[in-house]
């Protein structure tokens, strides 16, 4: 790679999975204590282009690069515990090597949530699941954080809340971030860029560019922009005639 | 004392119930029952090629666990069927292929209820050879594999990304599970192997605050479960090995009605 800030990159990164095209000509850098969200409509490819990032789904064709022993922290989409595994949020923080509990309970601090630290995973509320998987994340100091979806299952007042912490967590622990996100209003205010993704890249750059986009327009409709002012202004209003922004809100809720 | 029957019984089921608990904690946890049955079933392919090729029959056994095993987890990578269906498939199919391959053994009469229910009423010496021998390695390897397994059963793409190995420990796990599946086929039978996985361990779960307490508790209530039914067959002259499933059902509602302490 030129770029030394660079800490990961991929060019030209087409995937092809079971004669389907996922991803097309996918091409993104992120540099040190970045902030990029990946934003985009369901089955655009988000998860997607976040596992080929991280190396768990090698591309058909194309590249992609992590700086040699970047340390990278993963919050993943979902997590389905059986209700039949016991598992306390100090054990599940604990698991993954020789980590002390103290150093559990000032990763909880630092998400908000020592409060459940000797609390099953399966009895947390939407909220307090994904701090608990930040904290997680951010066990061993990571020079990235990959964050899928973060702010699901919580509601929008927690949605807020979630993206001002990881926000906060990137000025305090000076790391890159890079995140996927349903909805662009609320995450606006938290990310240095975007990345509009529908398989290829529509339009990326400063939110505020990306929403005056005509890519972006076609693709959440005209409506999502009146959408994003009717939002900042009465949370509770709804449009008619906004399908998509409807669709986007109960995938949210 | 091993001359005795009852004596090489009770040895050989709490040897098998110890195995059990720890295998049929993580075949819950993982959701993986179905998987178990499918192992089992195929079991009796595997005594059609031990007197196919004049070889132990256990032995036979676990050469077609093994390749089960290793077609399941090939199979499970390919996304056009379900995994379910593709179990359901594999399971009654190799379940079927097997009797049907006995039956064209002419020179061959087996009697098929003490594969399908169990014998452990028959367990020889070499039986027990195998229960502790193959036992005692599968719990050896699940001890080693302990934590990655703990790591993957939360989340596999969490513990990728964490730098554990989770396609060389699953397949380990595999092997592992076809390895006890063979082994408690004796007392058991191939039809109930999979009640003996998950009863006890489905029982212990509102006992323990932990994974490992979990693990051991089910290992107990198996073995409670193997001499109740054992005493149990010997005082009505029931069949052993669904004897001993009923008494693992009534240990498991016994539970339900104990006060619980679950974490």
């Amino acid at each position: 790679m030129n770029d030394v800030s660079s800490l990961l990159e991929l060019k030209d990164v087409n995937l092809f999975v079971g004669g389907r095209q996922l991803l097309q000509q996918v091409s993104m850098q992120l540099g040190a204590g970045e902030i990029l969200t990946i934003i985009g409509p369901n089955g655009a490819g988000k998860t997607t282009l976040i596992r080929v990032a991280l190396g768990l789904l090698p591309p058909t064709s194309g590249q992609v690069n992590r700086r040699a022993g970047i340390r990278i922290g993963y919050m993943p989409q979902k997590l389905h515990i059986d209700p039949t595994f016991p598992l306390t949020v100090k054990r599940f923080l604990t698991m993954s090597g020789k980590i002390q509990p103290a150093q559990v309970l000032s990763r909880l601090g630092e998400v908000g949530a020592t409060q459940v630290f000797d609390a099953p995973l399966q009895n947390l509320s939407g909220g307090e699941l994904q701090r608990v998987l930040l904290a997680r994340a951010m066990m061993y100091d990571p020079e990235l954080l990959v964050l899928d979806e973060p702010v699901q299952g919580v509601d929008v007042h927690g949605q807020s809340e979630l993206y001002q912490l990881i926000s906060r967590i990137r000025e305090q622990r000076r790391c890159a971030v890079m995140m996927v996100s349903h909805d662009l209003h609320l995450v606006m205010a938290a990310t240095d860029r975007v990345l509009c993704l529908n398989r290829h890249i529509c339009c990326s750059g400063t939110p505020e560019a990306v929403t005056s986009h005509p890519a972006y327009l076609e693709l959440f409709g005209p409506h999502a922009v009146q959408h994003l002012a009717v939002y900042t202004h009465d949370r509770s209003h709804r449009h008619d005639a906004c399908i998509d922004c409807r669709a986007e809100d109960k995938h949210a809720g | 004392m091993l001359d005795d029957f009852l004596f090489r019984a009770l040895l050989g089921g709490i040897g098998v119930a110890l195995v059990a608990g720890p295998f049929g904690s993580f075949v819950v946890w993982r959701r993986l029952a179905y998987f178990g049955d499918t192992l089992a079933h195929s079991a009796l392919l595997g005594v059609a090629l031990g007197f196919l090729l004049q070889i132990n029959l256990t032995l036979g056994i676990l050469v077609i666990c093994q390749l089960l095993a290793v077609l399941l987890f090939f199979g499970q990578r390919q996304k056009r069927l379900a995994s379910d269906t593709l179990l359901g498939i594999l399971s009654h199919g190799a379940l079927s292929l097997g009797l049907v391959a006995l039956a064209f053994m002419e020179n061959v009469r087996i009697d098929l209820m003490a594969y399908l229910f169990g014998d452990i009423l028959a367990i020889g010496t070499v039986d027990l050879v195998w229960i502790f021998g193959g036992g005692g390695l599968a719990l050896a390897g699940l001890l080693w594999l302990w934590k990655p397994l703990l790591a993957i059963t939360v989340h596999e793409d969490l513990a990728r990304v964490e730098g554990i190995p989770v396609d060389r420990i699953n397949w380990i796990f595999l092997g592992l599970i076809a390895l006890i599946v063979a082994v408690m086929m004796k007392v058991v039978g191939l039809l109930l192997v999979t009640a003996l996985l998950i009863i006890p361990a489905a029982t212990a779960r509102r006992f323990a605050g932990n994974p490992e307490l979990m693990a051991l508790l089910a290992s107990l209530i198996g073995c409670l479960a193997v001499a109740a039914g054992l005493y149990g067959s010997f005082t009505w002259d029931t069949p052993a090995g669904p004897s001993i499933v009923v008494a693992a059902c009534l240990l498991f509602l016994f539970g339900w009605l104990l006060p619980r302490r679950e974490a």
